[in-house]
């Protein structure tokens, strides 16, 4: 059992021997996956690096920030038909594509978080599912700005006018959702996460304690909505295809799930949610009626009897072992 | 004139039944303090019930529709007592995460039980038989349904305000333990409460079910627009949801009317936050304040 004596050791984002070891087995595995997992794999495994940014953003929301969230598919519509319009109406190339789908899912982040410094709990959950189907019914109707249900076509991803291949995609969107994970891993572990966790556990003491609750709030929906924004972004990239029928309430309560089941107020909690909520469907597809049965009684299940979600679990078979025999 | 007589009379017909689902919302968030998102599905699923016996067991509409009533509340009283009450995480958003899979569940089970395709509920008033009152027609169906709506309303008005289990609840709702403690028996009146709270979504979507059509995802807009009311008349007031249902389908039948048909499911979430902005207690709530 080690034991923290300095805050310093409390930031170390990698512990140890054990860790680093882990670390890098992981990052081996990310690298050398095309070449050990069949082809259409990697497709599922751009689809998970897609999942996992929304999901991290989300869980900063509503994990560390404790701001209920039901209309994150509007945000990550936002970002998709951003990314979309811009590559396929006015030729933009990707990178700009991707990132002003974040920038746009930011700014209608920043301004959902203005009527959220009045809401709380239900009011909350309810203004945001408002206003996902807001968004969905806007894409569905404006059929000049999104095409309608007859959908969108990006081009696809290319370098220099050569296309990029399935494996170049996977590379791509790999290294995109680590820099953003390794931002939120950051961002947690900074002032500004502090004061997330802050409101979280109780939003008059954090103000308070001199957490200016107008720009740390709006922030975190800031933040969550880019992370959705650029998850739209790479979701829309990789189908190549946009329809308003994907950005649903039921994506809203999917991508809500991955982060209850992985486990709340957690970044790895949030990734280990996204890949197994992203496997799990696929793995189902025979059973598609009943997704919505298995990921509602996953749901409750999970708050039932574990509300730490996998990751907490994880961590106290971990102490298990640490404090063997004890 | 006489156009927005008949504009207003549609409204008051879907209010009372956005006052109906209010009046589920809050008597559940009064006695449990709790926003039950499941309140829609559970509605729904009943309504499906319903459905099923009247259609596939060849029942009277009278006897399903009283059976489907007491199957929801039972289903709504056993959520609450196999579920919310041993969950570990009893945080307010735990709780909200708790209710939310219930209803993916629970809308889920919907699916996979009928299908997703729509349904015609048989029902014994017709939608095309009208009346004329003045200058105003109103159809027999929403005749009926602003009827029973009222007569359900007063009904939990009795129930609540003049009679000793409605004493009961009201004790409950302002001080869970001081009531446990007076010998009130607080698990009946979680039961009652849960029960009632459901069994009066279901009859919100029986009355709703000839109008939308049965589909699984019938109740998520009422829900929504029945939360909007609560809010509006005040979360913890029983007349001011049943209130705020009237006022919210009189302003939205206005709002279709003359300003404009696509936004109007998007008016109840401006409702919603204009509300909270300027008066978070809503028209007929008590002062809102918050325990530190």
């Amino acid at each position: 059992m080690e034991l923290r004596q300095r805050y310093e050791e409390d930031l170390y984002l990698v512990r140890g021997a054990l860790g680093w070891t882990a670390l890098l087995a992981f990052a081996a595995l990310l690298v050398l996956l095309p070449y050990l997992a069949p082809g259409y794999f990697l497709y599922t495994a751009s689809l998970i690096a897609a999942h996992v940014v929304i999901a991290v953003g989300l869980n900063l929301l509503v994990g560390y920030t404790g701001q209920i969230s039901l209309g994150h598919a509007g945000f990550v519509a936002l970002g998709a038909y951003t990314a979309g319009i811009l590559a396929a109406r006015l030729h933009l190339p990707w990178p700009v594509a991707m990132a002003a789908g974040g920038v746009v899912a930011a700014f209608f982040g920043f301004l959902v978080g203005i009527p959220a410094l009045r809401l709380t709990g239900p009011y909350l959950t309810i203004a945001t599912l408002g206003f996902g189907i807001a968004v969905n019914q806007v894409l569905t109707n404006w059929d000049a700005l999104s095409g309608g249900r007859s959908g969108l076509f990006l081009p696809k991803l290319a370098v220099a006018g050569v296309r990029l291949r399935d494996h170049h995609i996977y590379y791509l969107f790999a290294a995109l959702a680590a820099a953003l994970v390794w931002v939120a891993f950051n961002l947690a572990r900074s002032h500004i996460g502090r004061a997330f966790v802050a409101i979280r556990d109780s939003d008059i003491a954090a103000e308070v304690m001199g957490v200016n609750l107008t720009v740390y709030k709006t922030l975190a929906f800031a933040v969550s909505a880019f992370y959705a924004g650029i998850g739209g972004a790479m979701l829309a990239y990789l189908l190549g295809f946009l329809e308003p029928q994907m950005f649903t309430l039921f994506e809203s309560i999917y991508y809500f799930s991955m982060i209850v089941v992985g486990g709340l107020g957690t970044i790895p909690g949030s990734i280990l949610g996204a890949v197994v909520l992203t496997i799990l469907p696929q793995q189902l597809a025979g059973l598609k009626q009943y997704l919505p049965l298995v990921y509602g009684a996953t749901i409750v299940f999970v708050m039932a009897v574990e509300p730490w979600g996998l990751y907490g679990r994880w961590l106290k078979v971990k102490l298990w072992f640490k404090t063997w025999p004890f | 004139m006489a156009l927005l007589a008949q504009y207003v009379v549609g409204g008051l017909a879907v209010g009372s039944l956005y006052a109906l689902v209010a009046l589920g919302i809050v008597l559940l968030y009064r006695t449990s303090r709790i926003l039950n998102f499941a309140h829609g599905d559970l509605a729904t699923f009943g309504t499906f019930v319903a459905f099923a016996l009247i259609t596939a067991a060849r029942w009277s509409f009278g006897v399903s529709v009283v059976v489907s009533l007491v199957v929801t509340a039972v289903v709504g009283a056993a959520f609450f007592f196999l579920i919310i009450r041993p969950a570990k995480e009893a945080t307010l958003l735990g709780k909200i995460v708790i209710t939310l899979g219930l209803a993916l569940f629970l809308q889920g089970a919907t699916t996979v039980l009928w299908g997703t395709d729509t349904k015609t509920m048989p029902f014994p008033l017709s939608d095309t038989r009208v009346y004329r009152l003045g200058e105003v027609v109103v159809s027999q169906i929403s005749l009926g349904s602003f009827a029973v709506g009222l007569i359900l309303m007063a009904g939990m008005y009795v129930l609540v305000q003049r009679t000793r289990i409605g004493l009961a609840m009201r004790a409950v709702s302002q001080h869970t333990v001081a009531a446990q403690v007076l010998g009130i028996p607080v698990r009946q009146i979680f039961a009652l409460t849960w029960g009632l709270a459901s069994a009066l979504g279901a009859a919100a979507g029986i009355l709703l079910a000839p109008v939308t059509l049965l589909d699984p995802y019938m109740m998520l807009d009422p829900f929504l627009k029945g939360f909007a009311a609560a809010v509006l008349g005040g979360i913890d007031s029983m007349p001011g949801a049943a209130a705020g249902g009237l006022l919210l389908g009189v302003v939205e039948a206005l709002f279709g009317a003359y300003v404009s048909v696509k936004f109007k499911t998007t008016l109840a979430f401006v409702i919603i936050i204009a509300v909270l902005a300027v008066r978070p207690e809503g028209l007929l709530g008590r002062e809102y304040k918050r325990r530190v």
